[in-house]
């Protein structure tokens, strides 16, 4: 694909996205809502598994806190919803970089089981704080309407809303990674000793990256607590952090625009495969994650770019950098 | 006095099922440098294999023995056939792999057995064991004793029998174990098959205590890998013993720390793992790691 035909597909994704919520029903619009705020939490987890190597098993601590914040915030003190994303963007990324010094000093499996032990307590934690969290019960709030008067319904409004975080987040992240910045990430991923021996500092890298990471999915986080109008312990279990997992994994590690097809599947075919059992979509979940390893390592995505550069006649892989 | 002497008995009987998960967790990483997110599901499982015989009218014993063999085959299986394709993958692709196999056990034993808490048996006396002044559960003492025995069984086969000798030297060094006739693959194979059948005694163990549910392990597991945190990553003994200590300070602390209390006990096994990652990453009897670079 040139760059005209990369420029044209993207212009119709992007109107398909602007027309939707003209057609759609609230429910499904509520849907397409949520794929949006999965990818800003996926994109997140990326930029920190993907392309920094360091595997997290318990996003769901940043998504959580990032949602608590927009919810207590509101709740406690009824400050307006939309003076809380940059507050829980700030929060998540100091905790963040907090949690990423002692992870710095972890190598991959013994840092998968710090964040999964993380994970694993989270619920508790929150249930026992019932003063702010409301405990089991959570908080409830009110969706928001559209500001300025435009005229949108509170549905519409947050769809417009997340998507147009989403592609401001897509385009920060690529500019960071492009850059010095996300060489020196990939590099230390690549070869940790080699990235040092070249002058990059992986302590101040990994635990910023632990940092910008969480800050992006705190943000989707403190959205979904907005747009769904409710916080509850439970929903932030070890489970959604294997869900975001399957996500990056499904549409392709260590890419940006791949995240999109990640969160378009762990929205909707949990969905589906409800009706057969309450068990199926794990059971998918497994297995998808298993075989995605064994034949497509590189996801939707880069499986995409591969038919794409073959179609080109242009040999796979030259861009592969990412 | 009374109540600390107790709190301690009865972790000593949790730790122990903790010491045991943890053993398998070493015994798998000590022989593939896997550490093997499923374990507690493979537990999980076999436990459901155990409570599924026992219901169809077999004695308990007799159930306990053929769900050691089943765990046995089942671990050697799935080696075989799920993580044997991403054996030299990077670490990434080997926790990707588990983490898929612990959701795949767990909506299988939900599939099945439906997610309603079953009471399991326990092989011990009810009535419990008087002792001076002290009141242990059959339960607990026989736990302990059950994981001790373990214990000693696989430390006679990895020290005296000429096939622990070649799983020893499969897990050091392979290269020169293939050289030497060592069939490397297979000796992996068979860790996974002896770490599923220890899993299978924790739980088999640990359910009489929290129930069975597909859900039964996310909360051991932790504490599993706390204690082999603990421990040490590359030593089974000081699993056990990490498995003791952790199971004794979340009962202490449970009792004595009003504030914890039972609400927060998962966070006291976090915070072990993050203090001791932090201050001693290779645990209490482990070996520092040393990689060539």
């Amino acid at each position: 694909m040139g760059k005209g035909g990369r420029a044209l597909a993207l212009t119709v994704v992007l109107a398909g996205a602007l027309t939707l919520p003209f057609v759609l029903s609230n429910f499904r619009l509520f849907q397409f809502t949520l794929v949006f705020i999965y990818s800003m939490a996926l994109l997140g987890l990326n930029i920190l598994t993907g392309y920094n190597g360091q595997i997290s098993l318990g996003h769901s601590t940043f998504y959580a806190i990032g949602a608590y914040t927009t919810a207590i915030m509101i709740d406690k003190w009824t400050v307006p919803y939309g003076w809380t994303i940059p507050v829980a963007a700030i929060l998540c990324l100091v905790i963040g970089v907090l949690f990423g010094i002692p992870a710095v000093r972890l190598e991959g499996l013994y840092l998968a089981l710090a964040t999964l032990a993380l994970g694993l307590a989270l619920p508790q934690i929150l249930k026992y704080f019932e003063h702010w969290t409301g405990g089991s019960q959570g908080i409830v709030l009110s969706k928001p309407d559209a500001p300025f008067g435009l005229p949108l319904t509170p549905d519409q409004w947050l769809y417009f809303l997340s998507l147009g975080l989403l592609l401001l987040s897509m385009a920060l992240a690529s500019n960071l990674l492009r850059g010095r910045t996300g060489r020196a990430i990939v590099a230390i991923r690549d070869n940790a000793i080699a990235a040092e021996v070249m002058g990059i500092n992986t302590t101040l890298y990994k635990s910023l990256t632990f940092g910008v990471s969480a800050a992006y999915t705190g943000v989707a986080g403190a959205l979904s607590a907005i747009t769904i109008a409710f916080v509850a312990p439970d929903a932030f279990d070890v489970f959604l952090s294997i869900t975001f997992l399957v996500g990056i994994v499904v549409g392709g590690l260590a890419s940006v625009p791949g995240v999109i097809f990640g969160a378009l599947f762990i929205q909707f075919v949990p969905n589906y495969a409800q009706d057969i059992s309450k068990a199926a979509p794990w059971a998918i979940y497994g297995t998808v994650l298993i075989l995605m390893m064994y034949v497509m390592p590189r996801g939707v995505w880069g499986g995409l770019r591969l038919v794409f550069a073959r179609l080109a006649r242009r040999p796979a892989g030259t861009r592969t950098v990412s | 006095m009374d109540t600390f002497f107790q709190q301690v008995i009865s972790g000593l009987a949790t730790g122990g099922i903790y010491g045991s998960l943890a053993l398998a967790l070493v015994m798998i990483y000590q022989a593939t440098d896997v550490v093997n997110y499923a374990q507690g599901e493979m537990a999980m499982f076999s436990t459901y294999l155990a409570w599924t015989m026992i219901n169809a009218g077999l004695p308990y014993w007799v159930a306990f023995f053929a769900t050691l063999v089943l765990a046995f085959v089942g671990g050697v299986v799935i080696e075989r056939v799920v993580i044997r394709p991403v054996e030299n993958a990077p670490v990434l692709t080997i926790v990707m792999v588990c983490i898929g196999l612990l959701v795949i056990l767990r909506s299988i034993a939900g599939w099945i057995y439906s997610y309603i808490q079953k009471p399991f048996p326990s092989p011990f006396p009810q009535k419990p064991l008087q002792l001076g002044a002290l009141i242990l559960g059959a339960h607990d003492v026989g736990a302990i004793g059950v994981t001790l025995v373990v214990l000693v069984f696989l430390y006679v086969f990895f020290r005296y029998t000429p096939l622990g000798l070649a799983m020893r030297a499969a897990a050091q060094n392979p290269v020169s174990s293939r050289l030497v006739g060592i069939r490397v693959g297979w000796m992996l194979a068979l860790g996974w098959g002896l770490a599923a059948l220890v899993g299978a005694v924790g739980g088999m163990m640990v359910a009489p205590i929290v129930f069975l549910d597909p859900n039964m392990m996310a909360g051991i597991l932790i504490y599993a890998f706390a204690s082999a945190t603990l421990g040490g990553f590359n030593s089974p003994g000081g699993a056990v013993v990490g498995g003791f200590i952790v199971g004794v300070v979340e009962n202490l602390v449970g009792t004595y720390v009003k504030f914890i209390g039972t609400e927060l006990k998962l966070t006291v096994a976090l915070a072990m793992i993050l203090i001791v990652l932090v201050v001693r990453p290779s645990g209490l009897f482990g070996r520092v790691a040393v990689h060539r670079v």
